[in-house]
């Protein structure tokens, strides 16, 4: 064959393979949304799920998903901006540094339902706190640290030196430094991160079914007291999340409209995880632009 | 008025606080409660980076001796336990513990996934940095960011009402088995290959191209002869990687592999793999049964398949660095 011949075959497949992964995304992403939206509407939003009969809605799920993600981000985040600067500014080259380096490569790569067998081994079963959100919480903890913990450590490194070198230069130390001129000029890149990582959180299923649990008890929105059994508020109370909810309706559950259900539940929670995304491209770009001026 | 350091001059209020400002003193326990402590920050810091280390370090201790318990007090020989094929450990009488069909099927659905995905994520990767070099990878990121966005169960779910009604409506099996499980699996690692992949072939210097293409190779030679051997293995470990997540995803493949503890023998029988039967059982298993343990020492090979897999992509970076 000739060679020009095979270079245009050669062209033809890795246009076609770009091709495949374009329709892909197009599939999924139309399939999940037209398919379901049609179930998605105020009184689906509303209305508490149903064990058996047909018409349920997702109401607690969707105040269990928020709250989750709240409750996972108060921790993920003092931590894994603290374990990012310590990697980007403080560690000294030496082997301590190296093993959190690898503490953080392995927490990234491994599988989440690990990370829920650890948190239904040590906080569910050990410390007896039962499937609850906070059991949930802090295996999403685990989970997302090292996102943002990479996230923190690659904005401030990417800070020009020059502007830390300058703030060194004048006295300032290295934790006021830190915190009164690095941080700030790197937050539009940490912030970017921890919504992106907020939108991995809000999506999450495996991590949570040992913790957090497969059921929700029926939430009283009118009491709002932490420490009653069924405000939404309480942290030790098991809570079912809008993935997860998917999950159980096709493999656990016994209702009859769980397409539709499940359906629904998956469009909103796309269109939540891509409005995670825009937010996260806008806020930061939005941020960048106040802070510099152009 | 204060007098600064040397007592010697009096200066303005003002200058001796932004003197006390800028210039800190060295960390002392005493200003430890002070509001810009440079020792407090500096324990903020070090408290965050060893909670990561107490995280890693536990995680793993403790699912490793839970993960032995059905060898160490349940008297489950390890051999039978990985290479023989009767798992059967609810049974009342007679429980067996053989978990080789379900440690083969992750295996098997981890490599049959690799298989799809790899020629596709490659082949995009390439396009986005030698066909298509000045459009190519703003159109494709986003699309990559949102296959990475969404959530495993949706790909699950995908899986379930598209995939297993196709196939069974192709052929005379259930639908549920291998074959849907590596097409839901291969989808949700392309993401995580192609993005590897074109960052590694950006990474190629420039005059390795040139010089090849200025010898009058055309871009297809230059591709096969010089950028793929070059990238060669940073491509590697963006397959490794993809494969790492399709040895740990649960959920999407519980919904469509059909949960049957037996070797498939083709694409189309159901299958099962150490996520999915652990997902099935954790929950309604008694805690401190045998049962329960044997479900634990599943997930002690699902970590040191994760393991596993972080050593080989150390050491194909240490190979890339090397060379």
């Amino acid at each position: 064959m000739r060679i020009q011949t095979v270079n245009r075959i050669a062209t033809s497949i890795i246009i076609l393979c770009a091709g495949i992964m374009v329709t892909i995304m197009l599939t999924i992403l139309g399939y999940v949304l037209f398919k379901g939206i049609r179930f998605v509407d105020w009184h689906f939003i509303t209305t508490v799920a149903s064990t058996f009969n047909v018409g349920g809605g997702i109401k607690d799920q969707l105040w269990n998903s928020f709250y989750l993600l709240v409750i996972t981000m108060v921790f993920t985040i003092p931590l894994g901006v603290a374990g990012g600067v310590y990697l980007a500014e403080y560690a000294p080259d030496n082997r301590i540094t190296a093993f959190i380096r690898s503490c953080v490569e392995i927490l990234a790569s491994l599988p989440s339902i690990v990370v829920g067998l650890f948190g239904m081994l040590v906080f569910v079963n050990t410390f007896h706190w039962g499937y609850s959100i906070l059991s949930g919480a802090i295996a999403l903890t685990i989970f997302n640290l090292p996102v943002i913990v990479r996230v923190t450590e690659d904005a401030l490194r990417a800070v020009p030196q020059e502007i830390k070198e300058a703030s060194m230069g004048l006295g300032v130390g290295q934790w006021y430094t830190m915190k009164k001129v690095l941080l700030p000029a790197a937050f539009p890149g940490i912030l970017t991160g921890i919504i992106l990582s907020a939108g991995r959180v809000f999506g999450e299923s495996a991590a949570l079914l040992f913790t957090a649990g497969l059921t929700s008890p029926d939430l009283d929105f009118t009491h709002w007291s932490p420490f009653s059994e069924n405000s939404p508020l309480n942290i030790f109370r098991s809570a079912e999340t809008l993935s997860v909810h998917i999950w159980a309706v096709n493999s656990v559950g016994i209702i009859k409209d769980k397409v539709a259900v499940a359906s629904g539940s998956a469009a909103l929670l796309v269109i939540i995880i891509l409005l995670f995304n825009l937010a996260a491209r806008g806020l930061g770009a939005l941020i960048q632009k106040r802070m510099t001026g152009k | 008025m204060t007098l600064n350091k040397e007592g010697m001059t009096p200066l303005p209020i003002e200058q001796s606080s932004t003197r006390e400002r800028l210039i800190k003193k060295s960390p002392s326990v005493k200003g430890f409660f002070k509001r810009e402590s440079e020792l407090r920050g500096k324990w903020l810091i070090y408290c965050g980076a060893l909670i990561i280390i107490i995280a890693t370090v536990s995680l793993t201790l403790f699912l490793v001796w839970q993960g032995l318990r059905v060898f160490l007090f349940d008297g489950v020989n390890p051999i039978h336990f990985l290479f023989r094929s009767d798992w059967n450990p609810g049974d009342a009488k007679h429980p067996t513990y053989g978990a080789f069909p379900i440690i083969f099927g992750s295996f098997a659905v981890t490599a049959l996934a690799a298989i799809v995905a790899t020629p596709i994520s490659i082949g995009t990767a390439l396009f986005m940095t030698e066909i298509a070099k000045k459009w190519g990878d703003k159109a494709l990121r986003p699309v990559i960011e949102i296959l990475v966005g969404i959530p495993s169960v949706v790909y699950g779910l995908i899986g379930l009402t598209l995939i297993v009604p196709f196939i069974a409506n192709h052929s005379d099996s259930i639908g549920y088995g291998l074959l849907p499980g590596m097409i839901v699996v291969g989808m949700m690692i392309l993401p995580t290959i192609t993005s590897i992949a074109a960052d590694a072939l950006h990474s190629i210097p420039n005059e390795l191209k040139n010089a090849s293409y200025a010898l009058g190779a055309t871009r297809w030679q230059t591709i096969a002869k010089v950028i793929l051997p070059a990238a060669l293995p940073s491509l590697l470990t963006a397959v490794v990687l993809g494969m790492a997540r399709a040895f740990g995803e649960a959920l999407a493949v519980q919904m469509v592999i059909g949960n049957v503890t037996t070797i498939p023998h083709s694409l189309l029988e159901p299958a099962s793999t150490l996520t999915t039967i652990i997902t099935l059982h954790m929950g309604n298993t008694t805690t401190g049964s045998p049962f329960n343990h044997a479900l634990w020492a599943l997930g002690l090979v699902l970590l040191t398949m994760s393991y596993i897999f972080i050593l080989i992509i150390r050491y194909l970076s240490r190979r890339r660095t090397l060379s």
